[in-house]
């Protein structure tokens, strides 16, 4: 990977972070946390695969470690709303 | 790829070690990562779950947040997210350890930086009353109190973070102005990356969360 390709990939989370902001002040209402949600994650994964070299990672141990830890944090945040939502 | 693929494959555990040598660093990392993802994640369910219950609140305390600050601070960490990377990549690709330790004292400065407008911040709501337990916040709806103690303590716990950050971004600026860390010694430096590019994960989630909610 070259240095070309790490100023590319900054370029594009400063970009990301203007859609977010934008995104905020057009008054999209509910769906507003989805987009916003939805450009965070995209941003983390940039810089997961690029910055943090996942992408070129040859260990499988260490590609799984953020499916991981996402599938926990899915099933707690699941379970907690099977109560949160029918109280 | 495929015969890259192969060869590797072919190799012995013994080859694949020496041909990556920081391989048990390296995953010792990413377990403590994973552990942090988990500390971080906790905290966001008990945010999205106070705010599922007291939307109106939420939404009323987070436009007093500085919109500017937030997004200023957003952009200063992923540059310094771009300086370390840049950094570990002089260091391992060129071998250049006088432009490395350039670019991490560039990330050190960056990430003063973030925690100065952060400061700035946090004496504005100070100086409106707002700090947990203040007879302003108490006399607020009780979804408010909730949004400014979450917006303390996970803010909090993520400066935490980034001056240890920046202590250990120090050890490695010293390091490699010695020579103990560089091109033959690397693994501390990639480590200390990885690590701050998780600090800017964590802040990309709290970005929109307490600034941008409408």
């Amino acid at each position: 990977m070259s240095s070309t390709r790490y100023i590319l990939v900054w370029a594009a989370l400063i970009a990301l972070t203007a859609v977010t902001v934008a995104t905020a002040s057009a008054n999209l209402g509910r769906a507003a946390i989805v987009v916003v949600l939805a450009i965070a994650a995209g941003k983390s994964t940039l810089v997961l695969l690029y910055f943090m070299h996942l992408r070129e990672e040859r260990r499988l141990l260490l590609k799984l470690v953020v499916p991981i830890a996402v599938a926990t944090l899915a099933i707690f945040i699941g379970l907690t709303y099977t109560d949160v939502l029918h109280r | 790829m495929d015969a890259e693929k192969r060869s590797v494959e072919e190799c012995s555990a013994d080859d694949r070690a020496a041909e990556d040598p920081s391989a048990g660093a390296r995953i010792g990392m990413w377990l403590f990562l994973l552990s942090e993802i988990l500390l971080f994640g906790g905290l966001f369910l008990l945010y999205s779950v106070y705010r599922f219950r007291n939307p109106a609140d939420f939404h009323a305390m987070s436009l007093e947040l500085s919109r500017f600050a937030g997004t200023l601070n957003t952009v200063v960490l992923l540059t310094s997210s771009l300086s370390v990377a840049l950094a570990i990549h002089a260091v391992r690709e060129q071998g250049n350890a006088r432009r490395g330790s350039l670019l991490v004292a560039v990330t050190i400065a960056l990430g003063l930086v973030f925690l100065v407008v952060k400061g700035f911040e946090w004496a504005e709501k100070f100086r409106h009353g707002l700090y947990p337990d203040s007879p302003a916040l108490l006399a607020r709806p009780p979804g408010e109190m909730l949004f400014v103690g979450l917006y303390f303590t996970m803010t909090g716990l993520h400066a935490l973070h980034l001056i240890i950050g920046l202590g250990v971004l120090a050890v490695m600026l010293v390091g490699l102005r010695r020579g103990t860390i560089g091109r033959s010694r690397q693994a501390p430096l990639e480590n200390a990356g990885l690590y701050w590019h998780l600090v800017d994960i964590v802040w990309i989630f709290l970005f929109p969360l307490f600034y941008l909610i409408s």
